[in-house]
Order: structure tokens, then C-alpha cells, then sequence
């Protein structure tokens, strides 16, 4: 650079001058990477704090569920059948015809044949990188051998490092075949010298979760030795209803989606629960409990456990469980219940005062107040407040039904190891945020470690920015294996690869090109736009609360920006940083306070332009939105998509006593008159959203401005 | 954050507190109120303040431990730090301050500086940038095709994204 004839006084005050530049730049260089930072920091707490919400309403509802079926049973524990509105046997042999079914000379995809070669492996994906997809006949084919399969694998796969040199061990994968792809493209093939853990959950929320069950069942097939799978709380029929891979398998499969679920969730039971690497280090989805008892979890019938998702009351103090039996569905009794609904269902004592389900009217009634007795008899016996109310409505029913207690202690051991999280903290507690098995503390750890003489764990269940993480002393490790899980560019993947040294070697990776040509920058405010949108439809949904908490504060239709943040956690209770967010969030006047109604009406705005539907009632909808479509996968049990009248008004009774919106019958009535627009019979899901839409509009205070916390509730 | 904290109640030393104290807590993930000494530096500066490498070691020493163990407590940040906000230590430098920075480097006026003479100032001058850092500046100033850093445009793209 020129100046090199600049005399030395002259070359010394540059000098001092590129050095208070280069502070200056660096100084603020620092501030913005900082602020980068933090930003990265709340986004992620953002998508954690909604995915976990999430899952405890789905444990309540199905909690709700539970309890209602078991009303409607023999109260013989032997013999608990499932009703039939919520039971789906399974008379697999039915679902085995694949035999008799055409594969037409059209179809271009792969066809398999059976034993499985690694040929078949390798068109499979090709097929699959081609976008192509494989006929249900394969498909059943392939599901009917993977149950032969794992029918005769133990509870507990033992893997050594003496045969093949390195163990790769992969966590979640849920539905993302890109990164599936890009695992294999990295690490190689499954092969007889290249061994694979996969450790659960993996399907629902991505959109290929079937292609990554026919590619790792085959894998399965072709290499039984070298592949081994683990269950995760995903492969549970019961939670695929609500996180997308029910629907997945529906969409792509019109025909025959139905045998295919039907058989996958029969597969899903005879998953293996665990493996263990050298007897030393124990691979499991979720976690572990202080009563984590390896010896019976080796004996335990697993495939009795289809959905583990069951109502249970744990207490702190001792793990004293109450909690129901699962229903088995080894014999395959084809109950006549499910077919004509008589009252069949119910033959035993108790049940003899359910009415006969044929009576839809007579039995919605019923179950109101079978439910509202419960609720009575509950508060009774356990002489609890008000304000528990809530939890009594759905944990406690259902552990006030009879139990066979080792039925009981088992499926928990099953319960904790697919869905328990580690905990910095010592001890062991229920998992209240999942709603299923408990958090473990580093004693916990230290203490089945040394019962078993093991090394350390491998878990995988809980997202991380970096794809693994330790913790506990690093004597447990996380693996997640689905990179941009939450958006693109938010965490990248990763896989693990043990030697006999059993010495952990990490490769990450980020299945999707553009999220390295991102800048930082760049990639952590999309992730953050996203992260914001999820927040804003969250505080939109709760706009009548909201409005209600910021009422109480109110001087003159405004409140200050601290009051703000207070209010708001104390109605969504996600435990963000609201005043590090607020920003993204909201505009002040100047002086530092808000008005919070037109702030609230800007966040209907923007949910109405993307929907296009009225606010008030885009409200309920949004809120309940995930819940009453979980409810109608349940009732549709044909999964056709279709429900019929009687089905719908059974489902709205359902729905208003677990909600507590009321509508009378006669209303029901005119809802389902109106909505059935092809009349055919039959209402689909949309029909029955735009049913909210035209309740709302023909009631003449729809057209009426807010208050909006008196609109939602007469709907 | 670039925000005026102009607010009338907002500047309370309790509001100030919280806002700390949640800043803190997004670090904190032993959920124990201790956070890595190497984090304090972001904190310090997501709260809005520029302090110098050197501002933040005088920092650190007030809030470390007598035997530093490697973690800061909530109860010895939280009463520093508002002090820090209350008196408006470490301000931030104006757009245009920094605009005269970039161009005292700029010896040629040529509107740019080169990788090199960036890379070579950041590094060797002032409080040096460590490798990582570099990379991230270049990964975002640069422009590939050039090998130059148009600062004008950059400062304008960095303050457009810092909400």
C-alpha cells in the first residue's frame, strides 16, 4: 500500500490511527455477533418451548380418550377390549392378501422379491432419490416379512465390535430422507462391515417417513446381522395421528393406506427396545428411570405395548404407579363390536349401564355424565381444591380404573426408555412437559451405569443444535440425526461411529445446499422469521386470554411494556424470554407503553390475511385446530377421511365436553345440515372447518366488533 | 438492540433487572443461575452495550469468583451489570463514527478495502479478531467475485439486520 515515502511521524500517526480503527471495527463486530448470538439462542428456545407444549396435549387428549374407552369395557383386566370408535384389530392375515394383489405392467418402480438381495436395496433407492414410489403390494409384502423378522429378535439386540470394527449409531431421523441419504452417501451403505443403530422416531413431521421405514426395513432384511432398530415414542399408531405420518401413508396410498397402517403399527410393536454395544453402552430412544430394570425389560412381552401413550399418575415422592393396563391385541378377537356398534361392546357389569352405541344421542349424554361423576367421585376421594381441577379431569380418571400392578410396572419401564429426558439436575421426577416418562437426574446415570456395569448411554429424542451433545458427566449422549428439524438452517444432523475402544467420533452434516451458502447471518434470521411466525399464530390463538390478563392492567387501553412480558407468560406459560423477544414482537409508543387491542387485532391481521377467515373464530379453530383433527383421525377409523352424520355428532359432544364450549343439540343439527355441501352423506375435515366459519356468521353478533373473549365461547 | 430507552417506566432499576436476569438465563442451561465465563461477553453485549476487549476483562473481574471456576453467578452479574446500564457505560458507536473507521483504513479512498488489508487490520491491529472470527467477517463482507469488502455496504446490511 502506497505511502511508503510518508515521513515516520506521518507512518506513526497512521499507525495510531489503524489501531483505534481496527478497536472501533472489532468492538462493534463483537456487539453484533453477540447479538447474533442471542438471537440464535431464543429462536431455538422458541421451537422447543412450542414442540414440547404440543406433546402435552396430546397426552391430555388421548388421556381423555383412554379413559373414555375404558368406560365403555368389560372391567374384567383379562379381557380389556378396546371399543369399537376407538379400536382398529387387527386380523392381519387380512391385511397379508398382498398376494393376490396386481402389480400392473405400467408401474415403473422397483419389485422386490423375496428373500431380500442388496440389489433390492439399492434400487429401492434409487427409486426413492427418483421420487418414485413403491406399490403397496411391496409395501405389505415388505411390512409382513419385517414382522416375521422381528418377531424372533429379543427385547434387548446385542451388538459387538469384534465382528464388524465400527458401530455407527443414528437417532432421529423423522421422516427427513435427505438426511437418511446423506448418512449413507457419507458413511456407506449397511453392509456385513459396516454396522447401524438406528435409534427410533423415525417417522411423522417429515414428509418421507415411509420411504425411510421401507429403506431401513429392507436394510433390516438383507443384513439382519449389521442393522438393528430401536422403537422411539414415534412409532406409536397412536401418536402418528397427530404428528403426520398416519396422514402421510393416507395421502400416498388412497387404497390400500389403511392394511399398510394396519400392519406398520403391528410392526411397530415387535421394535426391540434397547441394544446394548459390548455390553457397555446401552442404546435407547428416550432415556432411563431409577427403576430402569434391564433384566425384565429382556423379558417383558414388548408387542403387547402398541401405544404407550396411556394415562398414568406418577408420584414424586415414591414411583407408587397407578396406571392402567395396555391393552394387548395378541389374539386377534374380531370384535362384532366394531362392526354394528351393539351393545356387544360392553357386555360385562359396570358397562351394563352404558346405552347401546346405536343410540348416538342417548350415549353422547351418557358419556357427559359418566364424566361429570367421575370427576365428583375423584374430588371426593382425593378432597382436592379447584384449582386442580384441571389435572383431575384427565390423569386421575383414568388411574382410578382397576389394575393388575406388574402389568402396570412393566409398560413403564417400557414408557420410560422411550420417552424420558436427562436432567442437569439430581434425581428422578415425572416428565411433565412430555407427559410421559420422567426426567433423569446424574445419579440416576451414575446409578443404572453401575448396576449394569455399563459405560455410558446413547439416547437420541431431544433436538440439539449441533446434532449430539453430551451431558451427565459425559456419561450420556444425545444423537439426533434430523438436521434443519425446526427450519432450514437451525441444527445440523449427526451420527456417531464406536470402535472396540469404544471411544465416540462424531460427523455432522446439513442435509440441504442452500444452508451453506447462507451467511450466519443470513441463516439464523430465517430460522428466527420462522421461529416468530410459530410465536405470533401461538399469541394469536390465545388472543381472548391475553386480552383478558392485559385488561386487568389496563390504565386506558394501555400497558407498559414490562406488564406486557408478565402478562403474556402467565397465559401461554412457555417460559421464553419475552423482553429479549419483545422487540420482534411488538411496537411501543414512545413512551414505552402499548396499546394492546390494536396490537392484538395487527396479530389476527396477519393470521386473517394468510387464512382468510374471521378472526374470532380463526381463534378457536387455531387453538383447537390440531386437537380436533386428532379427535377426527380417531373417530374416522377407516381413515377414509370421511365421517358420517352420526359419527360428526358424536365427535362434536366429544370435543365440547373436553373443550367446554357449549352448543345444544339443536345447533348440532343445523351445523350438520348445512356443512354437508356435496351431500353426499358425508363430512370431510374442511367441510366441517368451514362449519365454524358459518356458525359464526349466521349468529348476528359475529358482525359485532370485540369483545372477543364473549364470541369464542358462543360458538 | 438498537432500541431508545425512552420509556417511562421501562427504565426502572427492577425492569432493568429482569431484563438482565432473562438475558442471563438464556445462557444458563443448568438451570443453576451460573453461566460460562465465556458467554459473558455475549450477554454484556445483547443487552446493548459495545464494550472493548479490555472494558469486558475489567468486567469479568468484578463478577468472578475470588478462585475463578470457570462460571459467573447471577448474584454477582446481576448488581455490576445494572450499574452498567444505569450509568450507560460502553455506548455504542454511531453509523457514521464506524464509516470513519473503515475509511482511515482505506488509504487508497478507493471505497473498498481488499481481503488482505482487512484480514491483515483485524487480525493484527487493535484487539485482533481469532480465525474463527475472521472467517465470519469475510463470509459475509466479501464479495466472492472480487475479493473486496465494499464497507459502505456492508455497515449498511449490519445495521439493517441488528433490530
Amino acid at each position: 500500500m502506497g505511502h511508503s515515502h510518508c515521513s515516520s511521524a506521518c507512518r506513526f500517526r497512521f499507525c495510531a490511527l489503524a489501531f483505534k480503527a481496527a478497536v472501533l471495527i472489532q468492538r462493534w463486530y463483537r456487539r453484533y455477533v453477540a447479538r447474533l448470538e442471542m438471537r440464535r439462542r431464543c429462536t431455538w428456545r422458541i421451537f422447543q418451548s412450542i414442540e414440547y407444549a404440543c406433546e402435552q396435549d396430546q397426552i391430555k387428549l388421548h388421556n381423555f380418550f383412554s379413559y373414555l374407552m375404558d368406560r365403555f369395557t368389560p372391567s374384567s383386566s383379562k379381557e380389556r377390549k378396546l371399543p369399537h370408535a376407538f379400536c382398529r384389530y387387527a386380523e392381519l392375515e387380512k391385511y397379508c392378501d398382498y398376494e393376490s394383489m396386481e402389480v400392473p405392467d405400467s408401474y415403473v418402480g422397483p419389485r422386490l422379491s423375496f428373500p431380500l438381495l442388496p440389489d433390492h436395496a439399492t434400487a429401492l433407492l434409487e427409486a426413492f432419490k427418483q421420487k418414485q414410489q413403491l406399490h403397496a403390494r411391496y409395501v405389505l409384502n415388505l411390512l409382513h416379512e419385517t414382522r416375521k423378522h422381528l418377531k424372533q429378535l429379543p427385547n434387548i439386540s446385542h451388538v459387538s465390535t469384534c465382528y464388524s470394527e465400527e458401530v455407527t449409531v443414528c437417532g432421529d431421523l423423522h421422516g427427513q430422507l435427505d438426511d437418511l441419504f446423506l448418512i449413507f452417501y457419507k458413511n456407506g451403505l449397511p453392509s456385513p462391515s459396516k454396522t447401524y443403530v438406528f435409534n427410533g422416531d423415525f417417522v411423522d413431521r417429515g414428509k418421507q417417513s415411509l420411504e425411510i421405514l421401507i429403506v431401513l426395513f429392507t436394510f433390516l432384511l438383507v443384513y439382519p446381522n449389521e442393522v438393528h432398530l430401536n422403537r422411539g415414542n414415534h412409532e406409536d399408531h397412536m401418536v402418528n395421528l397427530r404428528y403426520g405420518f398416519t396422514k402421510e401413508v393416507m395421502q400416498k396410498y388412497k387404497v390400500h393406506g389403511r392394511k399398510i397402517l394396519k400392519m406398520i403399527q403391528n410392526v411397530f410393536c415387535w421394535l426391540p427396545l434397547a441394544t446394548l454395544i459390548d455390553e457397555k453402552v446401552l442404546i435407547i430412544h428416550g432415556g432411563i428411570s431409577d427403576t430402569t430394570d434391564l433384566d425384565m425389560l429382556e423379558k417383558i412381552q414388548r408387542h403387547k405395548f402398541i401405544s404407550v401413550l396411556r394415562g398414568k399418575k406418577r408420584k414424586e415422592s415414591n414411583r407408587n404407579v397407578e396406571i392402567q393396563e395396555i391393552n394387548g391385541e395378541d389374539k386377534a378377537q374380531a370384535s362384532p363390536a366394531e362392526q354394528d356398534g351393539a351393545a356387544s361392546a360392553c357386555p360385562q357389569s359396570r358397562a351394563a349401564q352404558a346405552p347401546s352405541m346405536a343410540n348416538r344421542l342417548e350415549f353422547s349424554r351418557w358419556v357427559r355424565q359418566t364424566v361429570q361423576e367421575q370427576i365428583e367421585r375423584c374430588r371426593r376421594l382425593v378432597d382436592v381444591s379447584e384449582s386442580e381441577e384441571e389435572e383431575l379431569t384427565y390423569s386421575s380418571l383414568v388411574s382410578m380404573t382397576d389394575l393388575d400392578a406388574p402389568e402396570s410396572f412393566r409398560s413403564l419401564q417400557i414408557l420410560d426408555i422411550l420417552w424420558s429426558d436427562p436432567m442437569p439436575q439430581e434425581g428422578c421426577r415425572e416428565n411433565t412437559v412430555r407427559g410421559g416418562g420422567c426426567y433423569f437426574g446424574p445419579d440416576v446415570t451414575e446409578k443404572i451405569l453401575k448396576k449394569y456395569s455399563l459405560q455410558f448411554l446413547i439416547r437420541s429424542h431431544e433436538c440439539k443444535q449441533e446434532g449430539y451433545e453430551f451431558c451427565h458427566n459425559r456419561k450420556v449422549l444425545t444423537i439426533f440425526s434430523a438436521s434443519n428439524y425446526y427450519e432450514i438452517g437451525s441444527n445440523r444432523g449427526a451420527y456417531v461411529k464406536l470402535g472396540p475402544d469404544l471411544v465416540p467420533h462424531f460427523v455432522q452434516y446439513q442435509a440441504n445446499k442452500t444452508a451453506h451458502t447462507l451467511t450466519m447471518t443470513q441463516r439464523i434470521s430465517r430460522v428466527e422469521e420462522s421461529a416468530f411466525r410459530a410465536l405470533r399464530e401461538k399469541l394469536f390463538a390465545h388472543t381472548s386470554a391475553l386480552s383478558s390478563a392485559f385488561k386487568a392492567y389496563d390504565k386506558e387501553g394501555r400497558i407498559t411494556l414490562s406488564t406486557w412480558a408478565t402478562a403474556v407468560e402467565s397465559v401461554l406459560r412457555l417460559g421464553l424470554p419475552w423482553r429479549m423477544l419483545r422487540p420482534q414482537l411488538v411496537r411501543s409508543a414512545a413512551d414505552g407503553t402499548l396499546e394492546y387491542q390494536s396490537w392484538l387485532e395487527d396479530l389476527a391481521m396477519e393470521q386473517r390475511s394468510r387464512e382468510h377467515i374471521q378472526s374470532g373464530l380463526l381463534e378457536v379453530i387455531y387453538r383447537n385446530r390440531s386437537n380436533l383433527e386428532t379427535i377426527f383421525r380417531i373417530i374416522d377409523r377407516d381413515h377414509s377421511g370421511l365421517i358420517s352424520f352420526e359419527e360428526f355428532h358424536q365427535t362434536w359432544k366429544l370435543f365440547s365436553s373436553h373443550m367446554n364450549i357449549e352448543l345444544t343439540d339443536d345447533g348440532i343439527s343445523d351445523l350438520v345440515r348445512s356443512i354437508d355441501f356435496n351431500k353426499d352423506g358425508n363430512i370431510d375435515f374442511n367441510e366441517f372447518l368451514e362449519a365454524f366459519r358459518l356458525v359464526k356468521q349466521s349468529t348476528p353478533a359475529a358482525r359485532a366488533k370485540p369483545p372477543r373473549s364473549h364470541d369464542a365461547n358462543r360458538i | 438492540m438498537a432500541e431508545k430507552e425512552g420509556g417511562g417506566e421501562d427504565n426502572t432499576v427492577a425492569e432493568i433487572e429482569k431484563k438482565i436476569t432473562e438475558a442471563f438465563e438464556v445462557f444458563d442451561h443448568e438451570c443453576n443461575q451460573t453461566v460460562d465465563v465465556r458467554e459473558i461477553g455475549s450477554i454484556v453485549r445483547s443487552l446493548g452495550c459495545y464494550p472493548t476487549e479490555a472494558q469486558l476483562h475489567e468486567l469479568l473481574a468484578e463478577v468472578e469468583e475470588e478462585e475463578p471456576t470457570g462460571y459467573i453467578h447471577l448474584q454477582k452479574f446481576l448488581p455490576v451489570m445494572t450499574r452498567v446500564l444505569v450509568e450507560r457505560s460502553y455506548q455504542p458507536t454511531p453509523e457514521d463514527v464506524l464509516l470513519h473507521a473503515f475509511e482511515a483504513l482505506d488509504v487508497n479512498k478507493c471505497g473498498y478495502l481488499t481481503k488482505e488489508e482487512l484480514v491483515k487490520y483485524m487480525t493484527e491491529e487493535g484487539e485482533p479478531f481469532t480465525q474463527e472470527e475472521m472467517e465470519d467477517m469475510l463470509s459475509a463482507a466479501l464479495d466472492p467475485e472480487t475479493n473486496t469488502m465494499r464497507y459502505k455496504d456492508y455497515i449498511t446490511l449490519m445495521i439493517v439486520d441488528d433490530v
